[in-house]
């Protein structure tokens, strides 16, 4: 299953509750204000860090909103819209946390 | 592709500050139509939507929680309410609506339709669907 | 593939609109077939010619109108939430004795069970929203 969240991990709880049912073979990709919880060094990465799951975020998002590629925290994949569709071909559904 | 695809109606928002429980469950209705195998999940503050007691009068909004009471004459039987967001907002299961269906296979006994489960479970029900509809 | 996409803010406020078209569109590019784009909740304001963005912003809901045309995707608004918010085509408007309809080129306007059938139909459903 791919997840996508599109919520800042500072103002919502749908990043924490999608790691917390994400399978081991899930991706997650962080898409709109998620990619906030790609940058490293700040509380969420906590959240993230205790995930086995593949983790992505979409990088106009990121560009969008000024971070760089030095400023993500480890193991995290960029991809472009292109890359999002490849990851909604290739796991069976795809899940929102909206 | 299967005739008859699993779908789930992931439900995560409170009922009256917003249109989407609303409008959600007016989703899950004319799905109905479709005889599809379907549940709901309940998750956050989705759990709000079937507390009971509510009264929208004073607001002057439209009271749609008496809607869930009629889910299972539609044959949607199974309202999964995830444990642990009970929990957190200190919420038992005496807290919500006592929503039933009759079961055609049991000669018709009324059966409660609400099953709360923790969130493991939960996540493996939902990994088992076809198609996830969040609301 | 075949892939359907639901939307469900409108335009400018939340960025769910955006995603959801330049996703549909690197759907498209990447050759899978796009079986319908459902507009819900507030998404249905996607769906009105009568937006004037100024000039030096992006007309979201002219662009998916363009990709409507011209790659035939069925952009579908639900009728429930499409009455609630006042988007209307011209038989819409004529029962609901409203004088003006707003739909914009490419869209139309039926019942919820276009969502369940591309749900059923596709084999992956893409939800953007808040």
């Amino acid at each position: 299953m791919l997840h996508t969240v599109n919520k800042s991990p500072y103002c919502s709880d749908s990043l924490r509750l999608c790691i917390s049912y994400a399978g081991k073979d899930d991706a997650v990709l962080l898409i709109e204000d998620g990619v906030y919880a790609a940058m490293c060094g700040g509380n969420s990465e906590a959240i993230l860090q205790g995930a086995e799951v593949a983790l992505y975020a979409l990088w106009p998002d990121l560009q969008a909103r000024g971070i760089s590629e030095d400023k993500l925290v480890d193991g995290l994949k960029v991809v472009g819209y292109d890359g999002f569709v490849e990851l909604a071909a290739k796991h069976s559904k795809v899940q929102s946390w909206l | 592709m299967p005739t008859v695809k699993k779908m789930m109606y992931v439900n995560r928002r409170a009922p009256h500050g917003t249109g989407y429980a609303l409008e959600g469950l007016e989703v899950v209705l004319i799905g109905t139509a479709f005889e599809q195998e379907v549940c709901m999940a309940f998750i956050g503050d989705g759990v709000y939507q079937i507390m009971q007691g509510q009264d929208t009068r004073a607001a002057g909004m439209k009271n749609f929680s008496p809607t869930y009471k009629a889910l299972g004459d539609y044959d949607v039987t199974r309202l999964y309410v995830e444990q642990e967001s009970l929990s957190e907002r200190g919420l038992s299961v005496d807290d919500l609506m006592p929503l039933t269906y009759e079961d055609e296979d049991d000669d018709w006994a009324e059966k409660p339709s609400v099953q709360v489960i923790v969130r493991k479970e939960l996540s493996q029900i939902m990994a088992a669907q076809d198609v996830l509809f969040n609301f | 593939m075949k892939f359907s996409v639901m939307v469900n803010e409108g335009p400018y406020n939340h960025q769910a609109s955006d995603s959801a078209y330049h996703f549909t569109k690197a759907v498209l590019q990447a050759g899978h077939e796009v079986f319908r784009v459902f507009f819900y909740h507030d998404g249905v304001n996607n769906g009105t010619r009568l937006t004037t963005p100024p000039q030096d912003d992006r007309n979201v809901v002219a662009r998916w109108s363009e990709l409507a045309v011209e790659h035939k995707v069925d952009l579908v608004v639900c009728v429930a939430a499409a009455q609630r918010r006042g988007i209307a085509d011209a038989d819409e408007a004529k029962r609901n004795g409203k004088n003006a309809d707003n739909i914009a080129e490419g869209f139309r306007i039926s019942g919820l069970g276009q969502l369940i059938e591309a749900g059923i139909v596709s084999d992956r459903l893409v939800e953007f929203g808040d």
